[in-house]
């Protein structure tokens, strides 16, 4: 398995002298989904944001396939990671199809429109997908979980090799969640190289291989989900207790962990 | 298993109805007016001065001039600046993501108004005034630009925010220059001139205004698909690969240079930026690829038919921009109600 995207030393802060994380060390190889928990304010979105190369760190390094991600122009960076945002409404209602088709902008120069193939291609992500009857609908008008979907196909056309995710399922119900986690989970047993942020330790059980929790100042603890995913380090995570609790058979076991509150 | 899309288009009576638009209303123009020439004489003007006919002239000369050297350059002036400003609200609605804003949002014509109070004011000649209003129709938006620079990049917010700055400055500067003046001729030339008017467009004038506008309206045109990127906001369109400072740069370079070459010639036209685009998405969908030569077409044939009633309404031309906005202040309000705010 080879060596997808590594951060060595990272810190990165809004203002000089004061850092949202520090120190930051994670691997992550090839067809790996990390997961990365942390309470709020604990700057996930904001590593995503440097992964994706939006904000420059402070000190340390991404690299992505063992070249700093500072020597990618815009349009490769573009081309090797995809980034789903979280949910957001677009200010004009246009078809979800030009939506996807948006993906293939890192393809085309400054003056060119998508092209036959283009829109193909488009499509076909969206029929891979299972919502391709969307094609015509209005983005603005269609499901936040469909949005979502309509998002990651997006992120398809521009053929990443690492898709990150912020927050996939906030927003929405129950039927959206488990549309959005089983399309990235098939995208993550299909070889996809993935990082998310989420609120949801119990999603971590669901999707992911490794898991790293960040903290107040950078990372706690990090590892393959079964090492990591305590009762203890949740706890020491959230700053709360948590309790981790299975259910079902033997090779049909379900854990799900929940803040102790009362 | 391979199933053929076929994607929603427009369908081409639309195009067809655009396209005819301006081409009847310039047409038009050339046949109406309060010189009255018949309409058999019009054609054989254009038929020997266009298409090699002799027609044994049974018109003044003057017929001639107004048909050649005032009716056709004013109408052709008139679908080119509707064009640009149309474009330019499109492409400024599409980069600030809201269907709201005007091509004068950064202050253009506020920069030009004063510029050309200055030249009105000193009495120096039309070329100058209208090259002053241009200077300062650019001087303007770059001020705003440059306040708005900040971290190496521009936010759409500051960008608002500074022109809103800019604009109230070169106001200001205008109502000193307004109160300075000499008010039994140059406040009135200057209350005219800030009115927008096409009335004294020549054939010159014509052959100045079509490079610049010509060329910028190009460059919006071929940087259309990435409008539609850039409207899903800055992160979304970085991610997706697009240089979001160069493209927001291109926009608004080809943008000014369109609104201040239109102000310089016929002082200050408002809500045609506005209403037409706003229209034209309407009728053919939110999609730039499409809406961008809509609004082309769209806004010459507006403009160049609002221009006709000023010129035929009443004895006295009403000025341009009196009627744009008369007219464009409920258009805008039906299109609100209709639209619900929503533009789905």
């Amino acid at each position: 398995m080879s060596q997808k995207l590594r951060i060595k030393d990272a810190s990165f802060g809004y203002s000089p002298h004061k850092n949202v994380w520090q120190d930051i060390n994670i691997e992550v190889n090839e067809g790996d989904c990390l997961c990365l928990l942390g309470p709020n304010g604990s700057g996930k979105t904001t590593l995503l944001n440097c992964i994706n190369g939006t904000f420059p760190l402070n000190q340390g390094s991404i690299s992505i396939n063992g070249r700093n991600i500072k020597t990618y122009s815009i349009t490769d960076l573009a081309k090797t990671i995809g980034i789903v945002f979280q949910d957001h409404t677009a200010p004009f209602p246009y078809s979800s199809l030009e939506v996807v088709r948006m993906g293939r902008t890192p393809y085309l120069g400054m003056f060119e429109t998508p092209s036959r193939a283009d829109t193909a291609l488009a499509y076909s992500m969206m029929e891979m997908l299972g919502i391709a009857e969307l094609a015509n609908n209005s983005y603005t008008q269609i499901s936040g979980g469909e949005r979502q979907l309509v998002l990651i196909a997006r992120t398809l056309c521009q053929e990443p090799e690492i898709i990150l995710f912020d927050e996939p399922t906030s927003h929405l119900d129950f039927k959206n969640q488990a549309m959005v986690l089983r399309t990235i989970r098939k995208l993550s047993e299909n070889g996809m190289t993935i990082v998310m942020t989420s609120h949801f330790p119990n999603h971590v059980w669901k999707i992911g291989t490794h898991v790293a929790m960040l903290g107040n100042s950078g990372i706690v603890v990090q590892g393959p989900v079964d090492d990591v995913m305590t009762e203890e380090n949740l706890s020491e995570t959230y700053r709360v207790e948590v309790k981790i609790y299975e259910s079902g058979m033997d090779n049909n076991k379900v854990r799900y962990c929940e803040p102790n509150f009362v | 298993m391979e199933k053929e899309f076929i994607e929603k288009k427009l369908p081409r009576w639309k195009w067809v109805v655009m396209i005819l638009f301006p081409l009847v209303l310039v047409v038009a123009s050339l046949f109406l007016g309060r010189y009255v020439i018949p309409a058999k004489q019009v054609v054989q003007i254009l038929a020997n001065k266009f298409f090699g006919f002799n027609f044994i002239p049974t018109w003044t000369s003057s017929a001639e001039t107004v048909v050649i050297q005032v009716r056709l350059p004013r109408a052709i002036m008139g679908g080119l600046i509707g064009a640009g400003l149309s474009m330019s609200g499109a492409a400024f609605q599409g980069m600030f993501q809201n269907p709201l804003v005007s091509p004068y949002i950064l202050g253009v014509s506020a920069g030009a108004s004063f510029g050309a109070a200055v030249g009105l004011v000193l009495e120096l000649p039309a070329l100058v005034v209208q090259g002053l209003a241009f200077g300062f129709g650019i001087l303007a938006v770059g001020i705003a630009y440059f306040l708005a620079h900040i971290y190496k990049t521009t936010p759409i917010l500051m960008l608002v925010l500074s022109g809103m700055v800019v604009s109230t400055f070169f106001q200001s500067m205008l109502s000193l220059i307004k109160f300075i003046a000499d008010d039994e001729e140059k406040l009135p030339a200057i209350t005219f001139w800030l009115m927008g008017s096409l009335g004294s467009i020549k054939v010159k004038d014509l052959a100045i205004a079509i490079i610049p506008i010509g060329l910028s309206m190009l460059v919006i045109y071929l940087v259309r698909w990435r409008l539609n990127v850039l409207s899903m906001g800055d992160k979304e369109s970085r991610s997706l690969g697009v240089n979001n400072e160069l493209i927001k740069a291109i926009i608004i370079i080809a943008t000014t240079v369109i609104t201040s070459t239109a102000v310089a010639f016929s002082g200050i036209i408002g809500w045609v930026g506005q209403v037409i685009p706003h229209f034209c998405r309407m009728i053919v969908g939110p999609d730039h690829r499409v809406l961008i030569p809509a609004t082309l077409l769209v806004g010459a044939g507006y403009l160049i038919l609002i221009d006709n009633f000023c010129r035929l309404l009443t004895a006295t031309e009403i000025p341009l921009g009196i009627l744009t906005a008369v007219i464009g202040a409920p258009v805008f309000a039906y299109l609100l109600r209709r639209t619900k705010g929503g533009w789905n």
